[in-house]
C-alpha cells in the first residue's frame, strides 16, 4: 500500500526522524493558512500524488510569500500531473502539501528495502540524491553503499556511520546522520514498511539533517495489525475495479488491453496474460480468483471485468486443483444472468470436476466457446477479438 | 527414492483443527500420506479424521515420532507456528499458509540459522512425491509416479506442468513448490541439488516468475553443477512494472526481476526455456529426447 508524501514524513516524525515543518492542504485557502501557521520566510508547495517526478511536472513551486503561495496552489490544485509514474493520463492533484522551505547545502540518498538474495532488510545511501537511484545504480554503481541489516540486533552504530561516512556527510552533522538512519529503520520495521526512501536526504545551511522528500509503502499482509495505516489509504489514488476486487479479497490488476481474464492462481494468471499477447492478443487485466473461490467471488470477478469497457471478449482459465470446476461454471453462469452477456467468453476448464463444469455451462444455454488447453483458448479468444 | 519425503514420512498437521486444514488432512490420509498428529493449542486430546490432535508440536513430535509438518496455521500466527516446528526439530517443515508478513519472515529465517529444519514455503502448495506421500493442497490425482524432478515457485503453474507431463506418458519424482513469496524457506538451489544427488530423478523443470533474482542463480548454479538436464519457464513476460502479480515476490522493482532477463540468463546457462505455459511438457520431452533420456523416463 502506497500513502502520500505528508502522511509519511507524520509518521518518520513520531519515530524522531528529522522532517520540516508542513501541513495538507485540500484547499487555497487552506494552503495560505498553512503558510501563515508555518510563519517561515520561504514555503514549499508540492503537489501530493502516489508518483514520483511530480518536480519536473511542475508539481513543485517555491513561494517566496503568501501571494506565491495563493497563486501556486491555485495553479497545482487540479491539475492534472504526468510524470514517468503515473502513465500518460496523468493523476489529478487534489492535494498539497505545504512545508517550510531550508538552506540546501548538499543532496543524499537513503533507502531501506528487503533484499531477497540475504532475507534480510538493507539501507542503502548514496551521494547521489536527488536522482533515482536506479539511474545512480546504472551510471555510477560504485555510488551506492549498502548495510545488510540482522533483524535482532537492528542497524548497528557502526553500520550507519560507515554509510554516513562512505556518502560523504561532513564530519560535524555524522551524528545527527546516524540519528537519522537509525529512526528510519526503526519506522521501516515496526510499521512493516516494504519500501522507505528518502530522496533528497540534506544537510541545511544551520547544520540539520532533514528528509526533504518520503517515500513509504507498506506490507499489504501486514495491514491487519497497523490499523492506523490503513486509515491513511486514499481511495481516489487507485484503480476503481482494483478498489472493488480488493472488497471480494480478488487480486485484479488492471491492463490496457481488451482481452479480460479470469484464473485461479497467480502464477497461471501472469501465464495466460502472456499466452494471450504470444497469440497477437493483449490482455485487459490479472486477474487470481485464488484457490477457494466461491461461486458469489467468481459472479464478482466476473462483474468486474465486464465493469471495463474495453473488454471485447473474456477468456476464463481455471486449472481446478482445490477451486472445483463446477464452482467456477456456476458463478460464470450467474453473472451472466446478472449483467448479461454480449462479448464473445472462451472457457477453459481443466482438474477437480471438470465434466461437471462443462455440463453447467453447456446447459447454461449461453454463448460460451469451449477450449481443449490454455494455448486453444488463448489462440480462439485472441482471434474472435480482432 | 525421491526427495524431500517418501511413503515413510511421517508427518503431523499445525493448525489442524481450521476447515483448510480439516479438508487437507482428508485428502492427504485418503493419498496415503502417514498423518499421524495435529496440533492446535488448547484442542490437544480430540481428533480430526482420526488423527490425535496435540497442543503443542513438541508434545506431538515426541507422541508420534513425526518428522515433518504441514502448517496451515493463519497467517498472523503462521511465523510462530514454524519457529515452533523448528524448536521440535523436525527434518522438514512445509509451510501453506499465503500473506505472512515479510518482517515475520525475516525473523523466522533468522531464528532457523544454525537449525536443523528444512522449511519448504511458506505460501506453495506443498511436496509431493507421487503414489507416495502428498503433503499440502495440490490436486494429488494428476501426479503419475516417474522421473521427473518438478520446482515452482507457483501452485497452479505446477499443476499445468505435472498434468502436461502425466498426459504425456512421463510420470515424477517428486514435485515441490516453494512459494510465491520474497522471503522462503527453500529456494531453486536447493531443490535442484536434490533432484541432483536423487537417483530416481532423471531431468528437471523449474517453473520461476517475475521478481528477484532466484532463477538467474539457479541457472548459474545449473551451468556449474548440474548433471541432469533442466527446462524452466518464466511468467509474467506481459507483467507491468512496479505492480505486484498476485504473488507477494511477483513483482518487477526498479528494472530488475523481469522475464527477459530470466530467461536470457537460464538460456546462456543451457536451461531451455518453454515459450508458453502450453509447452511445458513438449518442451521437456524434447530435451528427455535430446539426452537419450526417453525410453528411460515414460512411465506410462
Amino acid at each position: 500500500m502506497n500513502i502520500h508524501e505528508y502522511q509519511g514524513k507524520d509518521i518518520l516524525r513520531n519515530y524522531g526522524v528529522n522532517v520540516p515543518n508542513g501541513h495538507v492542504a485540500y484547499t487555497v485557502d487552506e494552503a495560505v493558512e498553512a503558510a501563515k501557521k508555518l510563519g517561515s520566510g520561504v514555503t514549499v508547495v508540492k503537489a501530493q500524488i502516489h508518483a514520483g517526478g511530480r518536480g519536473k511536472a511542475g508539481g513543485v513551486k517555491i513561494a517566496k510569500n503568501l501571494d506565491e503561495v495563493r497563486t501556486y496552489a491555485d495553479e497545482i490544485l487540479g491539475k492534472t500531473l504526468v510524470t514517468h509514474q503515473t502513465g500518460p493520463e496523468g493523476k489529478e492533484v487534489k492535494r498539497l502539501l505545504i512545508e517550510e522551505g531550508c538552506d540546501i547545502k548538499k543532496e543524499y540518498y537513503v533507502g531501506v528495502v528487503l533484499d531477497r538474495a540475504t532475507s534480510r532488510v538493507v539501507m542503502m545511501a548514496s551521494e547521489e540524491g536527488g536522482t533515482e537511484i536506479e539511474e545512480v545504480a546504472e551510471a555510477t554503481p560504485e555510488k551506492i553503499f549498502k548495510e545488510v541489516i540482522d533483524p535482532v540486533v537492528g542497524l548497528s552504530g557502526y553500520q550507519a556511520r560507515r554509510l554516513a561516512f562512505n556518502i560523504n556527510i561532513p564530519d560535524e552533522l555524522i551524528g545527527k546522520a546516524v540519528k537519522f538512519m537509525s529512526s528510519l529503520y526503526t519506522a521501516f520495521v515496526e510499521k512493516d514498511c516494504s519500501i522507505a526512501e528518502i530522496n533528497p536526504l540534506v544537510t541545511t545551511g544551520d547544520g540539520e539533517v532533514l528528509a526533504l522528500d518520503a517515500k513509504l509503502n507498506f506490507d499489504d499482509n501486514a495491514l491487519f495489525r497497523q490499523k492506523d495505516v490503513m486509515e491513511l489509504r486514499d481511495l481516489d489514488e487507485e484503480d476503481e475495479k482494483e478498489i472493488e476486487a480488493s472488497k471480494y479479497d480478488l487480486s485484479y490488476i488492471s491492463l490496457d488491453g481488451n482481452i479480460g481474464c479470469m484464473v485461479n492462481g497467480a502464477g497461471l494468471a501472469m501465464s495466460t496474460m502472456d499466452i494471450i499477447k504470444h497469440y497477437g492478443g493483449d490482455p485487459a487485466n490479472f486477474l487470481d480468483v485464488g484457490g477457494g473461490a466461491t461461486a458469489e467471488k467468481v459472479t464478482e470477478a466476473f462483474k468486474i471485468i465486464l465493469s471495463d469497457s474495453n473488454v471485447k471478449g473474456i477468456f476464463v482459465n481455471i486449472f481446478g486443483g482445490i477451486m472445483k470446476c463446477d464452482v467456477i461454471a456456476e458463478g460464470v453462469v450467474e453473472a451472466t444472468k446478472q449483467v448479461g452477456l454480449e462479448i464473445p467468453l472462451v472457457v477453459r476448464l481443466e482438474g477437480t470436476n471438470v465434466e461437471l463444469g462443462k455440463k453447467i455451462l453447456e446447459e447454461s444455454g449461453l454463448n460460451i466457446t469451449s477450449a481443449g488447453s490454455m494455448a486453444d483458448g488463448a489462440e480462439k479468444i485472441v482471434s474472435m477479438v480482432k | 527414492m525421491s526427495v524431500y519425503v517418501n511413503k515413510d514420512t511421517k508427518v503431523i498437521v499445525q493448525g489442524i483443527t481450521g476447515g483448510t486444514a480439516k479438508f487437507h488432512t482428508k485428502q492427504m490420509l485418503e493419498y496415503g500420506t502417514k498423518i499421524v498428529g495435529g496440533v492446535t493449542p488448547k484442542k490437544g486430546g480430540t481428533e480430526v479424521e482420526g488423527v490425535p490432535v496435540f497442543n503443542t508440536v513438541k508434545e506431538a513430535v515426541d507422541q508420534t515420532g513425526a518428522t515433518a509438518s504441514v502448517i496451515y496455521v493463519p497467517a498472523p500466527f503462521a511465523a510462530d507456528a514454524i519457529m515452533e516446528a523448528v524448536d521440535a526439530e523436525l527434518d522438514l517443515a512445509i509451510c501453506i499458509t499465503e500473506h505472512i508478513p515479510v518482517m515475520d519472515m525475516v525473523k523466522v529465517k533468522r531464528y532457523m540459522e544454525g537449525k536443523k529444519t528444512r522449511l519448504v514455503g511458506p505460501n506453495c502448495p506443498g511436496v509431493i512425491t507421487p503414489e507416495e506421500c502428498k503433503i499440502g493442497i495440490m490436486p494429488g490425482y494428476i501426479h503419475k509416479k516417474g522421473h521427473i524432478g518438478v520446482v515452482s515457485r507457483s501452485g497452479t503453474l505446477t499443476y499445468e506442468a505435472v498434468h502436461q507431463l502425466s498426459e504425456a506418458g512421463y510420470g515424477q519424482s517428486t514435485a515441490v513448490g516453494i512459494g510465491g513469496d520474497p522471503v522462503n524457506g527453500t529456494n531453486f538451489i536447493d531443490v535442484l541439488q536434490a533432484f541432483n544427488e536423487d537417483p530416481e530423478t532423471e531431468a528437471v523443470i523449474m517453473i520461476g516468475e517475475i521478481g528477484g533474482t532466484a532463477e538467474e542463480e539457479a541457472a548459474e548454479w545449473v551451468k556449474a553443477n548440474m548433471k541432469k538436464p533442466v527446462v524452466g519457464f518464466i511468467g509474467g513476460a506481459t507483467a507491468p512494472p512496479g505492480k505486484r502479480m498476485g504473488h507477494a515476490g511477483a513483482i518487477i522493482s526498479g528494472g530488475k526481476g523481469t522475464a527477459d532477463e530470466k530467461i536470457r540468463v537460464m538460456n546462456e546457462c543451457g536451461i531451455k526455456v518453454a515459450q508458453t505455459p502450453a509447452v511445458m511438457g513438449e518442451t521437456m520431452i524434447k530435451a528427455l529426447e535430446e539426452n537419450g533420456l526417453k525410453e528411460k523416463c515414460k512411465t506410462h
